[in-house]
């Protein structure tokens, strides 16, 4: 296991948006959470994350108890993150955007006199042709469309080299081909990297071409589990999916 | 692309070292006015500009270092080359400790805190009689006399500052300086590509104490005598409005705005009082039509021309 989620709650002034979640993530997986809004998908993520603590329960990676360490020390053991609002930095080029995040990887981050410029130009020029923003190296990130701003957030995710990948709502505020290209480079990248990959995602195409396994979250539970087939078929989930209208 | 700016430098430090052969004294003080406050106004703008920390207290460290050099020279009987570098390193511990505490706060809480620490700083420097003198300030320290003349401090002051400004600039180059750039875009992202954000900004705080420090000792001997008022807020506030003015996402741009902050103050008040009312005037229209002001920075998320600088 890559991931142990072990009975994790979060509440927000009374409001219980994870209760009490057990989760695991096999290597080398590709898994998806679904769920209506609200349901919790991105509180668990933030969780995963370290990005909120958790009220009760135990997250441990790799083997590593990481329920109570910072953000920036479990990106380091090995997990990449992009979040559902684009974030990026916007005023910096492509090209810096992703050179700064294989700077830490590689530990060139507190080299004060060096000039930064011509640090790990092949390797961050790898990543740039390989999530398709080739041409785009010296654009300045914020000008980009958002679908390009999406793949460059993977970018930037994928250049600490991750062994888990989360990903929330890759394809949110795409349209229909911008999800497709964006899920098959997804997919593409993951299959060759031997990546674990965990995503969320309300479009649900998506999310049965490309999952082994869905987990179904609803109102802060787990509610079901299982391959594509089974959470299909699946009872509950079809009176909570039938039940919302959009 | 590299090369065309640094003839400019080149070119420019060339006039700034022929300048006291106008044998002006206006000028000459004028000049080292404006480079010992565009020094300070790129200490802060290190925080400003390039790590996203609207810093209101940085008249705290200016003091610090001035008040150092000065009560070590005067009190300790310490020769001024040691006092001048303890100033910076004491700029660098004020920075360090208000820092710490500065960091766990963010956005306009942020911004009070460094108010609220230097204004801690004044009061004790305002109260301690016996130390600082008090308001009635420190006057008539001997500072050494091979910088006894207004042309030998001009060119200490130049060398000093241009030794800064290319420190500065390395550090801004560098991969730590990406970094800080990173932070200011976007401290969430930064902290999850696996940088301690909190780390980062305190050495930012450090490196630019040490040098609000140094710009403080010089301002002590320029002056030849030393106030509580130089560590009281409108200090901060006028080397913020520099930077501003001048440009914060451009490494000499503070230099710029103290340069004609302090060059149209002159000019001003010679013919009026009214200083405060044009230097306001002025600050309003910049704001409006210049995008690298406040608005400018609070808009951050509009792409900005060139990423470099």
């Amino acid at each position: 296991m890559i991931l142990n989620v072990e009975k994790v709650k979060k509440s927000f002034d009374g409001f219980v948006a994870v209760n009490g979640v057990s989760l695991a993530i096999k290597k080398g997986e590709i898994c998806s959470i679904i769920g209506p809004n609200g349901a919790g998908k991105t509180t668990l993520f933030n969780l995963i994350t370290g990005h909120l603590p958790a009220n009760e329960g135990k997250l441990v990676f790799k083997g590593i108890d990481i329920t109570h360490l910072p953000p920036h020390q479990i990106c380091r053991l090995g997990m990449g993150r992009s979040f559902q609002r684009t974030n990026i930095f916007p005023r910096l080029t492509v090209f810096q955007n992703i050179q700064a995040a294989v700077l830490v990887h590689l530990g060139k981050s507190f080299n004060f006199f060096q000039p930064v410029d011509s640090f790990f130009r092949e390797e961050t020029q790898a990543i740039i042709e390989k999530v398709g923003l080739k041409e785009y190296g010296e654009t300045v990130s914020g000008s980009l469309s958002y679908g390009f701003q999406k793949q460059l957030e993977l970018g930037i995710a994928l250049a600490s080299e991750p062994e888990l990948l989360l990903l929330d709502e890759p394809t949110a505020g795409m349209s229909a081909k911008e999800t497709h290209q964006t899920m098959e480079l997804i997919g593409r990248i993951t299959r060759e990297k031997g990546l674990t990959l965990l995503f969320t995602e309300h479009d649900m195409e998506v999310v049965f071409s490309i999952s082994e396994r869905i987990m179904v979250l609803h109102q802060g539970r787990l509610i079901a589990e299982g391959s594509p087939e089974e959470v299909r078929s699946n009872s509950d989930v079809q009176k909570i999916y039938l039940g919302e209208t959009r | 692309m590299m090369l065309k700016p640094n003839w400019f430098l080149i070119l420019l430090i060339l006039l700034l070292a022929l300048l006291p052969l106008s044998e002006s004294r206006f000028y000459i003080f004028l000049g080292t006015d404006i480079l010992i406050m565009g020094l300070f106004a790129v200490s802060l703008n290190l925080l400003l500009g390039y790590t996203g920390l609207v810093s209101f207290g940085q008249a705290a460290y200016f003091g610090i270092g001035a008040y150092t050099c000065a009560l070590l020279m005067k009190k300790a009987a310490v020769v001024f080359p040691v006092a001048f570098v303890a100033a910076a390193f004491m700029g660098m511990i004020g920075a360090l400790i208000i820092g710490f505490f500065c960091i766990r706060l963010t956005k306009i809480y942020f911004s009070m805190l460094t108010l609220a620490f230097s204004q801690i700083v004044w009061a004790i420097v305002f109260k301690w009689n016996s130390l600082t003198g008090g308001d009635t300030g420190l006057i008539g320290i001997n500072f050494p006399k091979y910088l006894d003349s207004s042309t030998r401090f001009y060119y200490f002051t130049l060398a000093v500052v241009v030794i800064s400004f290319y420190f500065l600039r390395k550090v801004v180059d560098s991969p730590f300086g990406r970094i800080l750039a990173t932070i200011r875009e976007n401290p969430e992202r930064t902290e999850f590509i696996g940088i301690n954000v909190k780390r980062f900004q305190l050495i930012a705080f450090m490196v630019s104490g040490f040098f609000a420090g140094i710009s403080g000792a010089l301002f002590g001997i320029f002056n030849h005598s030393l106030f509580p008022d130089l560590l009281y807020w409108p200090m901060s506030a006028e080397v913020l409005i520099m930077s501003i003015l001048g440009g914060m996402y451009s490494f000499f741009g503070p230099v710029v705005g103290a340069a004609v902050i302090l060059y149209l103050r002159m000019l001003v008040t010679s013919y009026t009082q009214y200083w405060p009312l044009i230097m306001g005037t002025i600050l309003a229209l910049l704001l409006f039509f210049f995008p690298g002001g406040i608005v400018g920075f609070l808009k951050s998320q509009r792409p900005f021309a060139g990423g470099k600088r």
